[in-house]
């Protein structure tokens, strides 16, 4: 009612400079984001190392991360074993290449799940409000009245430790933030014209949500799971950290931070800081990529 | 241009740039602009001229990416192009003021109005802490506040927009400056709180003896205030002129085009258009209102539960809005009108009024709580808004929106937006059927048939509002509701579309019912007019007959608002 | 204001339920067989048999629902079977060590961020705008276990600057004489300056990692926050009447840029909360995290439920404190209602 505030849009930044840069296509914008920004093509880069040793980590492995040789525990950095070995003569590199492997599975498979059910009932609460609102609302605040962390480790000890629980409880821990992006998303959409102007056009709601506002948030919700991914990878680790979960001698690069933690005292840093290293760096690499990729969907929302 | 008065501010060849990824934008080229002492100054344009860039110039307060790349600014005698920070310092607020739009936005949301101003005054040392409060209360006095002892411990928010926009203004003069800079001032304001806003600041700055700039889009507005007006055109000024010469004898082309473009009063549409564009063929003639009734609305009511507390920002998922009071409050109370075939319907009113909800209860995209809506002999309120969308009746009724750009969705192509409508209502399937009927569409609206696969981000306004036409005008409705069409669009635009409006009503047939705030423009298109407030009908009546002798006092207010040009 | 604060008291209630019917569903509904948790692994069907009808859970769920809210009523949260003590006595007795440590990291990580933050902002583009943002980004990029580590092989291995991370206290000092159970506001207290400095050397290293966690968020939401603000239109105003920078930055645009940092913290203090329990098992820290740990891995459930508990209901008094605190802030909210 009151959009006559913006009769005349302001004009600091003159108009020719925001239409132009808006046309052409989001590929040439991607290349101008990545252009102004090289961190997110190295991330890139660092990205696709990360998925090469998880999808083919066993095959390029230079031992069997399983085989113990005591004859050769707690060895140092070497040109023989790059990683050093931990106390049971095990090879550092090879189990935190083959442990890709399975951080990344914990990763994608709960944000997936989130992304489904986060999204779908954040939209559904969004767009038809009501009891529906109510309902998904109620359900995410009592998430969040839980430190996360904490609720995770409390649903993985009741429903049992196992590597699906942990699948799961980073799921349920995530929920809230989907659904409230996808809400906010959906609502600002609700009213807007182009929503308007489609039930005008004789569309059903259910037809206006998957083909008006769905479209349009998706690109929102991609960037959404690239920046969770990051925190979906450190709450799995940081479970498997203090004994959920995994179990040894799995290598899962959480599990092995601890094995080393105690050696840390004695001074053999390799066994702890690889398998940390390798957590930190690809937690980096998608937190990097989503900055990235949120720049390229919404250059508005650039910090 | 020579003035008897000595100069006060003198721009010489000013240019701005600003840095963007595209490379630098010239956003102000070699503008020349010189106010005398007690001279006002209209500088006019439109969206993307450069007008309140040059402002942000002669303050030097531009962004970060924008600088000052050449010229001269010279203020009663002080090289202000070269003065270091702290000097510009001096003069901003005390020698130089400035009154922005969205007056709201333009105040510390946090810090009590009256605090904000004893900033000023102490930052330029104008009170001392002791009498701070009582030079503030004096302030707030002098901008016509009521009890200014207590608005001086008001938040802006507790404050109405006009309210807000005399804090500022008392803020901009409460250091007396010499020079006072109004960028759009009364834009976003009712049209009455406007005029109350544009007679405040003359009548402050003649008392004061003070210089103004006027930076408007509004040519009308800028002849009625000013001594002199300074018209740009894409970062250029075009033409300097005295404000009646200006009307009189308008000297470059885009003067003459925006001139003629400002909607005023004794002007038809159709005066309205460039003097090179081919005139219509159909004469705008107003049609008498003879035909059937095709609308009829009676007793419709609609009311909103009472909201005491809005989101903020910690609680805006986790509190629902629950109804606590049994107070409703009537955005609609109880009006009836009629619409007839081949008639225009205007519904004018202030934002508020009801005139909004009243459309999108017509467009049956909201439920009524009570009363009759009867199209064409059947009472279509009756029909819940959710299960309207389906009805062969969807397509009879249809709608212009007011932000061209809001009413089209971002991922469709202009040919996808107006064909939605043909798929899912037309009855016309196969591919290349609706890409016909999509282009006939377009060279109805005018929109060039190649534009059809752009989408909106790559559309100007005028053309994202052509495709919101094209794609109202699919179905060949009967009735079709115009809310604010022209609103976000700028004025030689604007003509350009109303014209268009009223050209496919004649050729289609079509009856519209136009939602506006703005009488001046309701007046070009109408047959007869509905004015609104506070959920009722206050008057109602043939255009000409209203506007030439309104009976109400309210509409009276309208009609003072609108400037009156010299003429 | 009373009644200001009795509302916002109102609206942690709808939470306080929910964070009591998930703890019981966590214990009662889910798959298994829940004696057998509370009786532990090593239990005799005997032992469980006495253990479902002593926990009431032969009865129907409501049943068992109205006996734990009672039981809770009464600080009832059971027994943990490796300390043999009740579970509220273990959590009252380690609950300051958690406490001191979080809260001495979140403001040390506020005095950096803060500042940081809105220097970044206020220089954009400078040298300290692109640091903050590497940091930003990197440090939430860090698991907080490894940082502790990583310290401790730094600061204890190489440099030999602290002391072995062992808890609160090194094996020679004795604990202050119990007050608030902050050992560094205690020792003050009795004016033991040993046992302040002793106290402080174990704590630096697990606050400086809880704080390098917590700088990253804040630091990005204060960095944002005043960019938005400053390029507001209020700031502009405060520009155009020649306010000096300093009053403009501090009173027009801090305050401003603060509300959404204020609503930050809750979010925050969740990631807090949770790094604290993966801090206190590298530091050896005798708190109510590595409590939850240990009986975790002991398969003992009473305390892991009592943690859980506690947790969430120290979160929503502090998500309340949080909102309570913009209400001071912002006179929009204050005024509402």
């Amino acid at each position: 009612m009151n959009k006559l505030a913006q009769v005349e849009p302001v004009e600091a930044t003159p108009v020719p400079v925001s239409k132009p840069a808006r046309q052409g296509s989001l590929f040439s914008h991607a290349r101008y984001v990545i252009g102004e920004n090289p961190v997110t093509g190295i991330a890139f880069g660092m990205f696709v190392i990360i998925a090469a040793c998880a999808i083919f980590g066993p095959l390029i492995a230079p031992y069997d991360p399983l085989a113990s040789n005591t004859a050769s525990a707690l060895q140092a950095p070497s040109a023989k074993h790059w990683f050093g070995t931990d106390q049971l003569g095990r090879d550092i590199l090879s189990r935190v290449m083959v442990a890709a492997r399975l951080d990344l599975g914990i990763a994608i498979f709960s944000v997936a799940l989130v992304f489904v059910m986060g999204g779908l009932s954040g939209v559904a609460a969004g767009f038809f409000g009501g009891w529906t609102d109510r309902i998904v609302g109620r359900i995410a605040d009592t998430i969040m009245a839980f430190p996360l962390f904490v609720l995770a480790m409390g649903i993985v000890a009741a429903l049992g430790n196992t590597v699906t629980n942990i699948v799961i409880a980073t799921a349920i821990i995530n929920f809230p933030l989907y659904a409230r992006v996808a809400r906010a998303e959906a609502n600002v959409r609700r009213d807007a014209g182009f929503v308007q102007a489609a039930r005008l056009s004789g569309n059903s709601d259910v037809r206006i949500v998957l083909t008006q506002v769905l479209p349009n948030i998706m690109p929102i919700m991609v960037v959404q799971m690239s920046l969770t991914m990051g925190y979906a990878i450190l709450n799995a680790a940081g479970l498997s950290f203090i004994g959920l979960g995994v179990r040894p001698p799995t290598p899962e690069w959480g599990i092995m931070v601890a094995e080393g933690a105690g050696f840390i005292v004695s001074g053999e840093w390799w066994i702890a800081l690889f398998p940390g290293a390798a957590l930190m760096l690809s937690v980096f690499c998608f937190n990097l990529l989503g900055d990235g990729l949120r720049d390229i969907v919404d250059p508005q929302r650039r910090t | 241009m020579t003035e008897s008065t000595s100069t006060l501010l003198d721009v010489k060849d000013l240019t701005v740039e600003f840095a963007t990824r595209r490379g630098i934008v010239r956003a102000v080229q070699n503008v020349d602009l010189t106010v005398g002492k007690g001279e006002t100054v209209g500088i006019v344009g439109e969206s993307g001229s450069g007008k309140s860039v040059t402002s942000y110039a002669v303050m030097r307060i531009l962004d970060r990416a924008g600088r000052i790349a050449d010229g001269a600014i010279t203020f009663s005698g002080i090289d202000v192009r070269n003065a270091s920070e702290s000097e510009v310092r001096d003069l901003r607020g005390r020698e130089i003021s400035m009154v922005f739009q969205n007056p709201r936005a333009a105040l510390n949301p946090i810090r009590k109005v009256g605090h904000q101003i004893e900033d000023v005054l102490l930052e330029h040392l104008q009170a001392s802490p002791q009498d701070a409060k009582v030079k503030a209360i004096e302030a707030l006095q002098k901008v016509r506040i009521a009890r200014p002892d207590e608005r001086y411990h008001a938040y802006p928010f507790e404050l109405s927009g006009g309210m807000c926009q005399r804090v500022v203004i008392a803020l901009a003069l409460a250091c007396r400056p010499q020079l006072l800079i109004a960028d759009e001032p009364t834009t976003g304001l009712d049209v009455t709180t406007q005029k109350a806003v544009m007679d405040l600041i003359v009548e402050l700055t003649r008392e004061n003896g003070m210089s103004t700039i006027l930076i408007t889009h509004d040519l009308g507005l800028a002849s009625a205030y000013c001594d002199r007006v300074v018209v740009m055109e894409k970062g250029k000024v075009v033409e300097t002129a005295k404000s009646a010469q200006i009307f009189k004898s308008p000297q470059h082309a885009y003067t003459r085009k925006l001139m003629r473009s400002t909607p005023r009063i004794g002007a038809n549409l159709r005066d309205l258009l460039p003097e090179d564009m081919p005139v219509p063929l159909t004469p705008a003639k107003k049609t008498a209102g003879g035909g059937a009734s095709l609308l009829s609305v009676s007793n419709l009511v609609k009311e909103y539960p009472r909201q005491g507390v809005g989101g903020t920002l910690a609680t805006l998922f986790r509190r629902k809005n629950e109804f606590p009071q049994s107070e409703v409050f009537r955005a609609v109370d109880g009006i009836s009108f009629e619409i007839k075939r081949g008639e225009s319907v205007g519904l004018v009113g202030e934002s508020g009024c009801g005139k909004s909800t009243t459309s999108m209860m017509v467009m049956r995209l909201l439920d009524a709580t009570s009363g009759h809506i009867t199209f064409d002999g059947e009472d279509i309120a009756a029909i819940p808004a959710k299960s309207f969308a389906g009805l062969p009746l969807r397509k009879r009724i249809q709608m212009v929106f007011q932000d061209p750009t809001d009413s089209l969705n971002p991922r469709f192509t202009a040919a996808r937006a107006i064909a939605d409508p043909i798929y899912r209502l037309g009855g016309l399937r196969g591919r290349d059927a609706v890409r016909a009927r999509c282009e006939e569409l377009a060279r109805q609206v005018g929109l060039p048939v190649e534009l059809l696969d752009r989408f909106p981000h790559q559309l100007s306004g005028g053309q994202k509002a052509r495709v919101g036409i094209a794609r109202a005008i699919a179905l060949k409705p009967e009735l079709v509701i115009l809310d604010e069409p022209t609103a976000a669009l700028d004025v030689s635009v604007q003509a350009v579309v109303l014209n268009l409006l009223e050209d496919l009503k004649h050729s289609l047939g079509m009856s519209y019912l136009f939602v506006s705030h703005d009488l001046n423009v309701v007046r070009l298109l109408c047959d007869r007019v509905i004015v609104m407030r506070a959920g009722k009908i206050v008057e109602e009546g043939e255009t000409e007959a209203v506007l030439s002798a309104p009976k109400t006092d309210y509409t009276r207010e309208l009609l003072a608002a609108i400037p009156h040009p010299p003429l | 204001m009373l009644r200001q604060i009795g509302k916002r008291l109102a609206t942690a209630i709808p939470s306080l339920i929910g964070v009591i019917i998930v703890t019981f569903l966590l214990t009662r509904v889910l798959p298994g067989d829940p004696a057998a948790y509370f009786a532990g692994p090593a239990a005799s069907p005997q032992a469980i048999e006495e253990i479902r009808k002593s926990l009431g859970l032969d009865k129907s769920l409501p049943e068992q629902f109205v006996r734990y809210v009672q039981d809770l009523s009464r600080g009832d949260f059971g027994k943990s079977l490796t300390t043999g003590q009740t579970v509220i006595i273990d959590i009252k007795t380690r609950l300051p060590a958690s406490a001191e440590l979080t809260l001495l990291g979140l403001i040390v990580s506020m005095l950096i961020a803060v500042p940081f933050g809105i220097l970044a902002a206020v220089k954009q583009g400078s040298i300290i705008d692109h640091a903050c943002r590497v940091i930003a980004t990197a440090g939430v990029s860090l698991p907080v276990f490894f940082t502790g580590l990583l310290l401790v092989y730094v600061f204890y291995f190489i440099l030999g600057w602290s002391p072995a991370p062992l808890g609160r206290l090194d094996a020679f000092a004795s604990a202050p004489k119990h007050v608030t159970g902050f050992y560094l506001i205690d020792s003050l207290l009795a004016g033991n300056l040993e046992s302040f400095r002793a106290s402080l050397a174990q704590l630096a290293l697990p606050t400086i990692t809880l704080a390098i966690f917590s700088l990253a968020p804040i630091t990005r939401m204060t960095r944002a926050s005043m960019l938005a603000v400053l390029s507001s239109d209020f700031v502009r105003t405060a520009r155009a009447s020649g306010l000096s920078p300093r009053t403009v930055i501090v009173t027009y645009a801090f305050r401003n840029a603060m509300l959404p940092v204020v609503t930050t913290l809750g979010m925050v203090f969740s990631f807090l909360l949770g790094a604290n329990v993966l801090v206190e098992k590298v530091f050896a820290w005798p708190g109510i995290g590595s409590y939850a740990i240990e009986a975790l891995i002991a398969s003992d459930f009473a305390p892991v439920q009592g943690f859980v508990l506690t947790m969430a209901i120290m979160y929503v008094l502090l998500n309340l404190t949080i909102d309570m605190l913009y209400g001071v802030i912002d006179p929009r909210v204050r005024l509402e209602g």
